[in-house]
């Protein structure tokens, strides 16, 4: 019994397949209660259909899975009333008011009168919305009308919060204010947030425990500092001239002392050293030798990005690296 | 269960909040049977001197039949509610929570039904503007207003299960279109049945769309035939039921797809 209440969300060995499609193969995972936790993956990983799945939209081919303690195939309209859901689509009604949309959600789950209109209230003033409360959500900005998801994700006080991509789309001002929404949540009670994301910084920033996904696969799993210090030293990540040999630069960094896992992307080679500053010259010096031109080199700490890049074998689409040389 | 009302009174008052806040649409939706009326009604002014119509009133006739196609045009298209729901990502919110799938198609059709008879009293008042006399009086009026609102709830639940389907405005569009002008032609609303050739007349007794358009123009009659009125209204709210509970059922057929 204690197993039940401490575990928000436990997935197990799910598998949903679209015709030859597998998009997820024997996923499973386990979220503790009152945590946030990170589904973090590229796009078409498999991250939106497992929240279909546990959010009762749609069945898994094989495989089984409770949140809050309820399965979601054997009791799919306990499970809807126990959670949120903040989908990757916004779900606000664009022809109605703000003050409408939460109203439809509270009265659907049964909220009446004065009870539900002062929970609404609430949420309006939580989320800065009271002003706009009564215009219709087709006038709000993208930012606004993804904080009445949210909103209207909680109406309820669900114990288990599903935020799918909540932050695909915005600019980076409503961005870091829905961070910080989220993690103003994550701070409440007992609230459990599964949150997907394919950017690697937003699972940094919020999640307690992460997944990384990929192509259906859990590819691995822990705290972001546990997965990063999986990683020994830093990525050196050395861009070449548009005329040099990738092949000759390639060698140059293989016959390097202490150089590791050693990728090629386009242009781009990645390695990990020890210490990245004093890499940098000896590796400059082996190109040079070769006769490889460079045109830039960047050296970064160990990010999520060299987490997903030693156990898929590919970099994240968007690496975005911190410190420039 | 017990949330199939209380749902049904918040989904179909969310309906209705939408269709108020578009002026334009309701223009349209109220002007539209309105040419209809006018235009067949001069088009087709001499139509009444052909062996097998009763009456020496096109208007009188044409009336009855344009309440009746005026509710397929409409009806037709309530799914497309469903497929902007769906693309805006309502339809997941809504599917997800503990809302009664049954209130979703039931607030749609009452949707319908309020639009239909607003608009069926517009053609109603331009019909008696243009000379239409009804015999049956209010009765009558009233049985017309029944017999379209079960007929709109049918077509709406039948675009509606279509959209769950097809889930692309195109094909419904294109299945609505190709559904609803050939049923009016198929039935007596412009025609009268004994005016029609034979393998018309054959047919239509099968078509709800006729039994919607007969049971209407016998009650607004001056000695209504309340048999063949009763028959075809009880036909009606079967075809309504049965549509209603196949086009929930295609909420499974849309979850099946995510």
């Amino acid at each position: 019994m204690t197993h039940a209440r401490e575990t928000a969300i436990e997935a197990v060995e799910l598998v949903k397949k679209y015709g030859e499609v597998t998009a997820l193969d024997r996923l499973s995972f386990s979220v503790p209660a009152g945590t946030v936790f990170g589904l973090l993956g590229p796009n078409g990983a498999g991250k939106s259909t497992t929240i279909k799945i546990l959010t009762t939209l749609s069945t898994p081919t094989s495989g089984k899975a409770t949140v809050a303690g309820i399965d979601v195939l054997a009791r799919p309209n306990d499970v809807r009333r126990a959670i949120g859901v903040v989908t990757q689509k916004s779900g606000t009604d664009p022809q109605a008011t703000g003050r409408e949309n939460l109203l439809l959600v509270a009265h659907i789950h049964g909220m009446r009168g004065r009870a539900a209109k002062t929970r609404v209230d609430e949420l309006l003033a939580l989320f800065g919305l009271t002003e706009a409360a009564n215009r219709v959500v087709k006038q709000y900005s993208g930012g606004m009308q993804r904080k009445l998801d949210v909103a209207m994700g909680l109406v309820h006080g669900p114990t288990v919060l599903f935020l799918d991509e909540p932050t695909t789309g915005l600019d980076p001002q409503a961005r870091s204010e829905m961070w910080a929404e989220i993690a103003r949540l994550a701070r409440h009670e007992r609230l459990t947030i599964l949150l997907t994301t394919h950017y690697l910084e937003e699972a940094d920033h919020l999640a307690d425990h992460l997944v990384i996904v990929d192509r259906g696969h859990l590819v691995a799993q822990g705290s972001p500092e546990e997965l990063k210090s999986e990683l020994r030293g830093d990525a050196v990540v050395i861009d070449l001239s548009p005329d040099a040999s990738v092949d000759a630069a390639r060698t140059a960094i293989e016959g390097l002392a202490g150089a590791r896992e050693i990728t090629v992307s386009g242009r781009a080679i990645r390695t990990r050293v020890d210490h990245g500053a004093s890499a940098v010259p000896a590796a400059l010096a082996a190109l040079e030798r070769s006769a490889v031109e460079v045109a830039a080199v960047t050296v970064a700490r160990p990010a999520l990005d060299d987490v997903y890049l030693q156990h898929t074998g590919r970099t994240f689409a968007a690496a975005e690296e911190v410190a420039v040389l | 269960m017990t949330t199939l009302a209380p749902h049904t009174g918040y989904l179909t008052n969310r309906l209705l909040t939408a269709t108020l806040r578009q002026p334009a649409y309701i223009v349209i939706t109220l002007v539209q049977p309105m040419i209809w009326l006018l235009l067949f009604g001069q088009l087709f002014k001499r139509v009444v001197e052909l062996p097998g119509f009763a009456t020496g009133s096109y208007i009188d006739f044409l009336t009855p039949g344009v309440v009746i196609m005026t509710v397929l045009f409409s009806s037709g298209w309530a799914g497309m509610t469903f497929i902007q729901d769906m693309d805006r990502g309502v339809m997941d919110r809504m599917l997800s929570s503990p809302v009664s799938r049954g209130a979703m198609m039931l607030a749609s059709a009452l949707n319908q039904a309020v639009t239909i008879v607003v608009q069926s009293v517009v053609v109603i008042i331009v019909g008696l503007v243009l000379g239409a006399e009804f015999s049956g009086g209010i009765p009558g009026v009233l049985v017309m207003l029944l017999a379209a609102t079960l007929l709109g709830g049918s077509f709406a639940s039948l675009s509606n299960g279509m959209a769950l389907v097809v889930r692309t405005e195109e094909a419904l569009i294109g299945f609505s279109t190709m559904l609803t002008l050939p049923l009016s032609f198929l039935s007596s609303a412009m025609m009268a049945r004994d005016a029609a050739p034979e393998w018309i007349q054959n047919v239509s007794p099968w078509n709800p769309v006729d039994w919607a358009v007969v049971a209407s123009r016998e009650a607004l009659s001056a000695d209504p035939d309340w048999s063949a009125v009763f028959i075809r209204l009880g036909g009606l709210f079967a075809v309504a039921v049965v549509a209603g509970f196949v086009a929930t059922r295609a909420f499974r057929s849309y979850q099946r797809s995510l």
